[in-house]
């Protein structure tokens, strides 16, 4: 098994209180399954689209965010699988298709290559 | 953990109510904001991480947190009231001030309060249920459009008009001044009540939509009964007809998803609990004096309730009640009803007489069920060809797909009854 991290990017936010609530079950549905397949190596965390960027020599520090809205990354997952194509085919899955996100999906790199 | 199903709507209902209070209805556009910036917050958080143990709290408290930040943000670009503009301009009291205006005890009547502020005197009924549903029930506009089978643009155009005249005045309505409350609660009860009958009467073809309605309805109305002013007679009249009412929702469609009148109804699938519990309440109107048109309302559904079939029901009290309804409120659909009711205990041709002499008759041009109940009622009588001309009239005017299901079913029985040339078992009539 190998281990890939899911980044989730964009997605609207908006909806009314009943669709929200209906996507999100989605959501816990989707990764619920994941884990009682054993794919779900850690659940991640979600992030605040808040933050600063620190670059260059300079170290010049800038309000976030740091790409436009629809690629903001709103969180992250590590899963577990077999290979890129299963980890692939795994994401088809996630609700965040229906709200015009995306999911990229990324291999850990292993210590022993 | 399994999301309780509208969890999401109703507490939309009572953060806006709450914030709202808290930012002046002026400011209701803020709190909306607000409230919808919580709900990232609960869908990012809870999606990953699963929901809390006890999601309302944890919803209301990031609501709390995000109003101290909206606060700080606008407390120089926006006004409030001069008490909480004096408080937010210091770190040292913003944070205090704003907890003690989420206190169990400060948050208590919100969503009552923001109810009688939507039933507001210079708005029109219908603008008053679309901010009900929109504000309290956390329906979008998309969704009260589909709820009243109307174009979003229009429902939007009336909820923002109504937000108008909510933002023009200067406090969320006060529940404990006793006069002010008791002035403006039969505008609150018909609103309810309206709301209630969109469901169950109403025209939408989505019966799912529809059953929502009357849910809601009656979730307002136990708010309503929970406060000591508002648990009045006619308010417990209000709730009994809602529960007995919604006691028959689920055979109103048979098996297979068709239309099924009062009259053709599996009885056994009325639900007791609601019939018991609108029992209870009924009992609980009966004091005071003044008798409620939704007492009468709510006496005639218990009348239904009582009998095992059609045959059995005390009609001539139903008609007795009809007499006094039309009393109380006179309108050509009750006339309708109480012909019905005078037909299935003296006889077709009765009930036709009493439909022709309905005084107002020409504003039921437009109402299928009042084309259903001559043709039933010629059926009855066996002048099938009649019946099926009136059957097709109601066909065309029919709001949705199990209207005329239901409609079509009784133009096949006029024509195969006509064929046979006898007297076929008929079919029984609708009430609508």
């Amino acid at each position: 098994m190998s281990e890939f991290v899911f980044l989730y990017r964009g997605g609207s936010r908006d909806g009314s209180p009943a669709e929200m609530q209906q996507v999100m079950q989605k959501w816990m549905n989707w990764l619920k399954e994941l884990g009682e397949k054993g794919h779900v190596k850690d659940q991640g965390q979600p992030l605040e689209r808040s933050g600063k960027l620190v670059k260059g020599r300079q170290k010049t520090v800038t309000d976030g965010p740091f790409a436009e809205s629809k690629d903001i990354i709103g969180g992250y997952t590590l899963i577990e699988a077999r290979d890129l194509d299963q980890a692939v085919e795994l994401s088809k899955a996630c609700p965040i298709f229906e709200r015009d996100g995306a999911v990229e999906v990324r291999p850990v790199m292993k210590m022993n290559m | 953990m399994e999301l309780s199903e509208h969890l999401f709507r109703h507490e939309a209902g009572r953060m806006v109510a709450t914030l709202t209070r808290i930012f002046g209805p002026h400011n209701l556009a803020l709190a909306e904001d607000v409230v919808q910036d919580a709900f990232c917050r609960a869908f990012e958080v809870w999606k990953v991480r699963g929901v809390p143990d006890n999601p309302s709290a944890w919803l209301m408290a990031t609501a709390k947190n995000r109003a101290i930040d909206a606060l700080r943000r606008e407390r120089t670009a926006r006004t409030f009231e001069p008490e909480l503009s004096r408080l937010i301009q210091s770190e040292w009291t913003l944070s205090p001030a704003v907890e003690e205006l989420f206190a169990p005890k400060a948050i208590k009547n919100d969503v009552l309060r923001m109810m009688f502020s939507c039933c507001h005197p210079r708005l029109g009924e219908e603008a008053q249920i679309a901010l009900v549903l929109n504000i309290l029930c956390g329906f979008s506009s998309a969704e009260v459009a589909g709820a009243f089978v109307s174009t979003q643009t229009a429902i939007e155009k009336r909820i923002s008009r109504a937000k108008k005249v909510l933002a023009s005045s200067k406090k969320l309505f006060d529940v404990s001044v006793g006069e002010e409350f008791s002035s403006r609660l039969p505008a609150v009860q018909r609103a309810l009540y309206l709301l209630f009958n969109e469901g169950y009467h109403g025209s939408s073809p989505q019966s799912a939509v529809r059953a929502e309605l009357c849910c809601e309805a009656m979730r307002l109305t136990t708010v309503l009964l929970e406060h000591p002013l508002g648990a009045t007679p006619a308010t417990y009249a209000l709730a009994a007809l809602m529960n007995l009412h919604a006691a028959r929702l689920p055979a109103r469609t048979d098996a297979s998803g068709k239309l099924s009148s009062l009259f053709d109804q599996d009885r056994s699938r009325w639900d007791s609990q609601l019939v018991t519990q609108g029992q209870r309440f009924l009992d609980l109107s009966a004091t005071g004096r003044e008798v409620t048109e939704y007492h009468v309302e709510a006496a005639i559904a218990w009348v239904h309730t009582t009998a095992d079939s059609p045959e059995d029901t005390d009609w001539r009290q139903i008609v007795g009640l009809y007499d006094m309804l039309l009393k109380i409120r006179s309108s050509p659909v009750i006339a309708l009803n109480r012909a019905i009711a005078i037909g299935q205990h003296e006889g077709a041709e009765r009930g036709l007489e009493e439909i022709l002499a309905i005084v107002d008759r020409e504003r039921l041009a437009r109402y299928p069920f009042y084309f259903a109940a001559l043709g039933e009622f010629q059926f009855r009588s066996g002048q099938y060809d009649l019946a099926r001309k009136q059957f097709r009239t109601a066909l065309s005017l029919a709001r949705n797909s199990m209207e005329r299901t239901f409609l079509t079913g009784r133009i096949r029985s006029c024509e195969r009854a006509a064929l046979a040339g006898t007297s076929v078992t008929p079919s029984r009539g609708e009430a609508p």
